[in-house]
């Protein structure tokens, strides 16, 4: 940057990030780097493995004994000193920061261990014993939608805790009238962006002024706030909160650390000393958030020429096991703008939200645009099929026009500017949509399949802190006080030496916040933005905050920034007001520049920065009357534009509205089904941009993401609601050989709205990426729909292709569906015992040889006729631990069949299963057939799905030798290719 | 081979980032934990602690290698490098360091130590990879922020200027 950069023009320019440095040399400090006092203990927290049960008892003896062991908290002991979390819809759904009386999902905490350190806790953890009833679970929305359906909370009557109807213009005449009605079915997925960094939570309690202060990475929103303090019954000044300035990563789900910042102030209450945790992958995958799979009907009525006049939505949105705020934001924040960005007058939408035996939904980047443009832009692309048109020119006939802005949505978003015509003009030019044709025609005309899919979408930016109101009637919302706004805040302070610092309210969760503020800063005070130290942790014990405070709905670019810009408005003012005294010339006359201030007219009379910035402090006297001291300046800024909802339902959901226009090529591989994305090209326009290298990373980033909803990730569950995805192993995000690097075009019409003109730029693309690859996917293969995430057995039954049998000598156990829809283990197998049929039936009947048999079986007790418990003490791989087995025989027929059934729990997971035993006389011997199915749920079936066959049939393989060893004999074992690869992965006891 | 007791302290002395320094440690404790909570050294990054997103990699004796899946006590008497050994003691970058700020190759910076690790360990025996021999290496890694974009650019211009001996 040279000298001559006069004020104004760092905002725009693609500076360097004043992070860096720190980051990329280690020095950087996270949550888990920062010090901690002396005598900190370290929580671990015993999780769930059901995903609906009764609590019956909880023994916490044997854990509490350990010598380094402080304490062991349950939910009754945490209800002695806290509320449940407040809840934004009303409704009997109590929940605490532990379990009470029920677990609701798998993950759920059920108590959390105090101790030295976390290695000890969590062996603390094992020796837990809880005793579980286990309930039906329901995981399938819709099925937990009927009334039959297993309730969550009895008390509520139902799992669904809300539904509304709205209408904006005359839908059902515009249905009535239209000529062709196109409706699809889309079902997403949960989901969620993984930050690397998992939650931290350090937290203190101070028992003179009962006052808890907390240091962790919570992103906010600072709505959040007042639901921890009051869950913890003190008011919010004596409920501390601080965020580091380096967070490895957000993405919305730092968010819903709030239950565990709750947890970890009880436990340090109880203890009486700081305590720490730190949460691990299995963790976060499990339990930690997602966003809400949705189920949309979407149905839009259209006219010959492809022009839509009516959109009709039915969403239910799954929120998992609890209601925590601020959910259901995901159902509201778009609700101002459900028609894209279309111009279509009449719009239905019902709205209905759903509790299922899932983790609880929360904040995840795209927050409800992403499901809800997957239903717009595919139904757009079903216009077309429909219509026989294409899929552009249904997008272009239906667009806002460009001279329409400000335009009033059906459901009241303010689209504040735009040409989205122009956009679509440069997207397409620039993109190359012609050579992509091109492309696909010769790759078709070669028999390959090749599709193209667009998509075209308003990325809203900056919520509207009152549109979850929305959820309630007008009348209610009178009667609890409107709702609408968004306040931000920034501080400058410049210092004797006329050093300026900078503090704000934007929670950074890595996306350079600091860097744009010196930016902007900087151009204000005729500075350089590495003059401008920007320190973003937070305080809300010393830090002006709000609501609105946090790094959520990509609010920076057009909150914090402008508060930002103000405050250091309000510096320059002052700072041009001492000067002009000073240099005595006019205010009006004076400019400041490269470190000085400068009369315009006179440039030899000018004062460096310092000299002037040092007035206010050593000679506050000499101040121009009127005029307060020293040189400090908050600025809050809240934009007018932001309305409660109307008494019609008609809510203005954000304060800037930016456009994407998408489209990309995909090729599908003929044999493996292979997704392969050929190009991609994404158009913005977010209005100014404030850091264009900044931007492109958020670009880069969010399309990364919305490349792995597209065809990875996906939080899976078993029908009875076990979690199958508890690793980085099994939850699959994209790595650098699954994203193409995109074609990045912008075009810049700013905001009016803000005197930065900026929109938000970071989550648009997990928005439409999804949905334009899927419109890619079924343009290629010629299916009607299609759900996320597109991985290629789904593509299988359309492609043209040969079927390979399976390899033989793998087939020897599979999953399976079980009658009741749950996820099982089946397998079989036979074994030769050198002993007659009689012998081999009084050693399986005889509880000592069984003792003996199970492997690792501890303490086995009889409780009642062929009926037995038992502890045992199972490893498997990398799986281990102690378990209580309980094992009962019957359906006898001596000396020839038996039905064993067991069921297993423990730390780990639990187990239910059962197997037929068969004795054939043989010449030498007796040859025993046993088939078997298991099902597993808990953190065995989370961490290693894939390794459940195998282990499930070793232990069992393993029990029939055992018992062949008893009778006397060898076991004989055919090494097969199966069990060469079982030892492989190390089952090979 | 030394023998170790499960419940015992065992003393390691090793080279860190060039100085000797030593600690003790449980023979199941991770080298990433011994790391971060016993020496101090907070720039080695846990992500998984199973050995998926690569974020712990450190350098034992000049090679990778995931610190999550490595026990403490393997590192006697070895040579363990960080990412805090890349730049100098002025606060300069190297010259891949700098290219990633360059090119935004970071945002949170969380997953960024470990691949720096793996990057300068490919770059000494891949002096001219071509972009897909980049990417393919960079599969090892997960980065939820940047799209893997930046550090593409960043490690191609490096390699490129380290060949040419700029
Ligand atoms: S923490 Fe070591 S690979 Fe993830
Ligand atoms: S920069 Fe955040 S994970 Fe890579």
């Amino acid at each position: 940057m040279s000298a001559k950069n006069t004020v104004g023009s760092y905002v725009g320019q693609a500076i360097e990030r004043q992070e860096d440095a720190a980051l990329l040399g280690g020095q950087a400090l996270f949550s888990d780097d920062l010090p901690i006092a002396a005598g900190t203990l370290h929580a671990a927290i015993l999780r769930s493995p059901h995903a609906h049960a009764e609590i019956v008892s909880i023994d916490t003896i044997a854990a509490k004994a350990l010598p380094s062991v402080a304490a062991v908290l349950i939910g009754s002991d945490i209800q002695q000193y806290s509320d449940p979390f407040i809840t934004v819809l009303k409704r009997p759904i109590d929940e605490w920061s532990l379990a009470v009386d029920r677990v609701r999902f798998v993950g759920e905490a059920v108590a959390v261990v105090i101790a030295e350190d976390r290695y000890k806790a969590e062996d603390a953890l094992d020796l837990i014993n809880v005793i579980y009833k286990p309930l039906p679970a329901v995981i399938n929305p819709k099925e937990a939608a009927k009334e039959n359906a297993p309730i969550l909370y009895p008390e509520a009557g139902s799992n669904v805790l809300s539904e509304r109807h709205f209408k904006y213009g005359d839908p059902d005449g515009a249905f009535a009238k239209s000529k062709h009605k196109v409706s699809i079915e889309i079902d997403y997925p949960r989901n969620s962006q993984t930050p690397l960094e998992g939650y931290v939570v350090v937290a203190s309690y101070n028992k003179f002024d009962d006052a808890y202060e907390v240091n962790a990475n919570f992103q906010g929103p600072y709505t959040v706030h007042p639901v921890m303090s009051r869950a913890l019954r003190v008011p919010g000044s004596r409920f501390r909160m601080q965020t580091p300035a380096h967070s490895g990563g957000g993405f919305g789900v730092k968010q819903a650390i709030f239950p565990y910042v709750v947890l970890m102030c009880l436990a340090a209450r109880h203890v009486g000393r700081p305590v720490k945790w730190v949460e691990d992958r299995l963790e976060h995958l499990t339990a930690a958030t997602a966003a809400p799979n949705r189920i949309i009907q979407a149905e839009a009525a259209v006219q010959e020429d492809g022009r839509v006049t009516a959109f009709r939505f039915v969403q239910l949105d799954d929120y998992g096991a609890h209601l925590r705020p601020p959910m259901p934001g995901p159902l509201y924040r778009q609700h101002g703008l459900m028609t894209g960005a279309y111009d279509v007058p009449n719009l239905a939408i019902t709205n209905r939200l759903v509790l299922t035996n899932k983790t609880p939904s929360g904040m995840v980047r795209g927050f409800g645009g992403p499901q809800i443009y997957f239903a717009i832009e595919r139904l757009m692309h079903r216009i077309a099929i429909e219509l026989g048109m294409d899929p552009l020119d249904v997008i272009r006939r239906n667009l806002v026009a460009s001279d329409s802005f400000p335009y009033r949505a059906a459901g009241g978003a303010l689209l504040d500017s735009g040409d989205y015509q122009k956009a679509i003009d440069l997207g397409v030019n620039d993109g190359g949509l012609d050579e992509l044709k091109r492309r696909r025609e010769k790759a078709r005309a070669e028999g390959k399949y090749y599709g193209i899919g667009y998509a075209a979408i308003v990325e809203p930016g900056q919520s509207n802190i009152g549109y979850l109101s929305t959820i309630v009637p007008f009348k209610e919302r009178q009667k609890a006080g409107h709702k609408g706004g968004s306040v931000s805040h920034a501080t400058i302070h410049v210092d004797p030496m006329g050093v300026v610092s900078v503090t704000a309210d934007c929670i950074p969760q890595g996306q350079g916040q600091a860097t744009v503020l010196s930016q902007i800063v900087a151009d204000q005070l005729g500075l350089k933005p590495e003059d401008i130290k920007v320190s973003l942790e937070h305080d809300t014990q010393k830090d002006p905050w709000s609501l609105a405070t946090g790094n959520y709905s990509s609010r920076f670019s057009s909150a914090t920034a402008v508060a930002a810009h103000l405050a250091a408005k309000k510096v320059r003012e002052k700072l041009i007001a001492v000067a002009g005294q000073a240099l005595n010339v006019t205010t009006d006359d004076i400019e400041l520049t490269g470190g000085k201030i400068v009369d315009s007219k006179n440039p030899e009379n000018f004062l460096k920065f310092h000299r002037v910035a040092g007035l206010t402090h050593w000679e506050p006297g000499k101040l121009p009357t009127g005029m307060a001291a020293g040189l400090s300046e908050t600025a809050s800024w809240a934009p007018p534009e932001l309305d409660p909802p109307t008494e019609g339902d008609q809510i203005n959901t954000s304060l800037t509205y930016g456009f994407l226009f998408d489209y990309c090529g995909v090729e599908i591989d003929p044999h493996t089904a292979e997704i392969r994305i050929d190009k991609y090209v994404t158009t913005h326009d977010s209005g100014k941009l404030l850091n264009p290298l900044i931007a492109n990373g958020q670009i880069y980033g969010a399309f990364a993401w919305g490349v792995g909803c597209a065809l990875l990730e996906e939080f899976a569950y078993g029908e009875d609601g076990s979690f199958l995805t508890g690793t980085f192993a099994d939850y699959l995000c994209p790595t650098s050989v699954e994203i193409p690097e995109p074609q990045i075009l912008h075009m810049e019409t700013p905001t009016p709205f803000t005197p930065l003109g900026a929109k938000g730029i970071g989550e648009g693309n997990c928005m439409s990426t999804p949905v334009c690859i899927a419109n890619a996917v079924c343009d290629a293969i010629g299916a009607e729909n299609v759900n996320l995430p597109i991985y290629p057995a789904k593509l299988l039954p359309f492609i043209d292709r040969e079927e390979t049998a399976p390899p033989q000598d793998i087939a020897l156990s599979q999953r399976q569906q079980t009658p009741d829809g749950g996820r099982a283990i089946v397998g079989e197998g036979n074994i030769f015992a050198p002993t007659d049929p009689e012998t081999v039936w009084q050693t399986l009947l005889d509880p000592r040889h069984l003792a003996a048999i199970i492997p690792g079986c501890q303490n086995l007790e009889v409780v009642g006729e062929n009926a037995y418990r038992a502890d045992v003490n199972i490893a498997v791989g990398p799986i281990g631990g102690m378990f209580r087995a309980e094992i009962s025989l019957s359906d006898l027929d001596p000396p020839k069949s038996v039905t064993l059934s067991g069921s297993l729990a423990g730390p780990l997971g639990s187990s239910a299963g059962s197997g037929k035993v068969r004795l054939t006389q043989e010449e030498n011997g007796t040859r025993i057939d046993y088939t078997y199915s298991v099902e597993v749920s808990g953190k065995v079936a989370a961490i290693g799905g894939r390794m459940l066959d195998g282990a499930s049939q070793v232990l069992i393989n393993q029990f029939f030798k055992r018992l062949i060893v008893r009778l006397g004999g060898e076991p004989i074992e055919k090494p097969t290719l199966w069990a060469r690869f079982l030892r492989l992965l190390g089952f090979n006891r | 081979m030394r023998e170790l007791k499960s419940d015992r302290q065992h003393k390691i002395t090793f080279t860190l980032d060039g100085r000797q320094v030593s600690g003790d440690a449980e023979p199941h404790l991770l080298l990433s934990d011994f790391l971060r909570e016993k020496l101090g050294v907070t720039s080695v990054h846990v992500g998984c602690e199973h050995g998926v997103c690569g974020t712990c990699t450190v350098h034992i004796d000049g090679k990778a290698v995931r610190a999550c899946l490595t026990f403490a006590v393997q590192v006697g008497n070895r040579r363990v490098d960080t990412v805090e050994s890349l730049s100098n003691n002025e606060g300069e970058l190297n010259d891949l360091q700098s290219a990633f700020r360059k090119h935004h190759a970071l945002q949170c910076g969380f997953c960024t130590p470990g691949i720096l690790m793996s990057v300068e360990h490919y770059l000494r025996h891949n002096s001219d990879p071509t972009e897909s021999d980049v990417r393919d290496m960079l599969s090892g890694h997960l980065c939820r922020c940047t799209g893997y974009v930046g550090m593409v650019r960043a490690i191609m211009e490096t390699a490129a200027k380290r060949k040419s001996g700029i």
